[in-house]
């Protein structure tokens, strides 16, 4: 796949990037360097047209409060990665993949249809919900979710990228 | 649509996003095939368009994921499933 607009110097940058986040964090990229190679093409063409990296292997909205949980690493990462071995793209896989004793197999939708998504500000009324202040309300600190890893702290606000998977802070929730 | 000319399978349409690594590895096993199909890239369509081409898609794969191939109209493969791909469009 060739994209106008993207060179690959900068696809390469962006791969060796990647891969560092992801060893950093105890995630593993696909061991197949070209096929990842691809995807962040992809990942580098939706930065472009969209102004964020949505998920290459689904439909973005253009709207980044609407695609918050495509954003890559999406929201459906982890859950895909344990029972499938693989995230939605097979950029991230797990340790049987990467080592290649495992072959990736095609990894079902986990995203809601477009029918079922609710928008952000639902999404957020939810948050709020289940954050049940009234019990938690005498701790000291809010406790902020990653919706990424899964990674909590507790903190006046969520911190600026995630330590674990280095999400931003827009993708963190309040747990507690 | 672009069509992509081939031995005729029956009606055999493929929705794709130009940047979906698994949607590129369909395409290129129905291009291997040697398969009559035609294609056409969602993420690329404007509004309407978009929205006609996604019904379509769902209306075969309620997800909406990609890529999704419809076998005259009836059957759709969703994924990059060789084997069954092979098997509803093989000799």
């Amino acid at each position: 796949m060739t994209f106008t607009g993207i060179n690959e110097q900068d696809v390469d940058r962006a791969y060796d990037a990647l891969r560092k986040d992801a060893m950093d964090g105890g995630y593993r990229l696909n061991p197949d360097a070209e096929f990842v190679k691809n995807l962040i093409r992809g990942l580098l063409k939706n930065e472009q047209r969209y102004a964020y990296r949505a998920c290459p292997c689904r439909l973005a909205s253009g709207k980044k409060e609407e695609d918050l949980d495509i954003v890559c690493p999406c929201d459906y990462r982890d859950s895909d990665i344990e029972e499938h071995g693989a995230c939605y793209c097979a950029l991230y896989v797990n340790e049987a993949i990467a080592d290649g004793t495992r072959k990736v197999a095609p990894v079902p939708e986990r995203r809601p249809p477009r029918s079922q998504r609710g928008t952000m500000k639902e999404r957020a009324v939810q948050t709020v919900a289940v954050g049940g202040g009234a019990t938690f309300g005498s701790l000291p600190f809010p406790v902020w979710r990653c919706k990424v890893c899964g990674y909590l702290c507790a903190r006046d606000q969520p911190p600026g990228i995630c330590p674990v998977c280095k999400a931003k802070k827009e993708r963190f929730e309040r747990f507690l | 649509m672009e069509h992509v000319n081939g031995t005729d399978k029956g009606n055999v349409v493929l929705y794709a996003l130009s940047t979906c690594g698994w949607c590129q590895k369909t395409k290129e096993l129905l291009r291997e095939m040697g398969v009559a199909f035609d294609y056409t890239f969602v993420d690329l369509l404007d509004g309407k368009e978009q929205d006609d081409a996604m019904n379509r898609v769902e209306k075969f794969n309620p997800a909406g994921s990609f890529p999704t191939l419809v076998i005259n109209n009836e059957k759709a493969i969703v994924g990059f499933r060789e084997q069954e791909i092979r098997e509803a469009l093989g000799q």
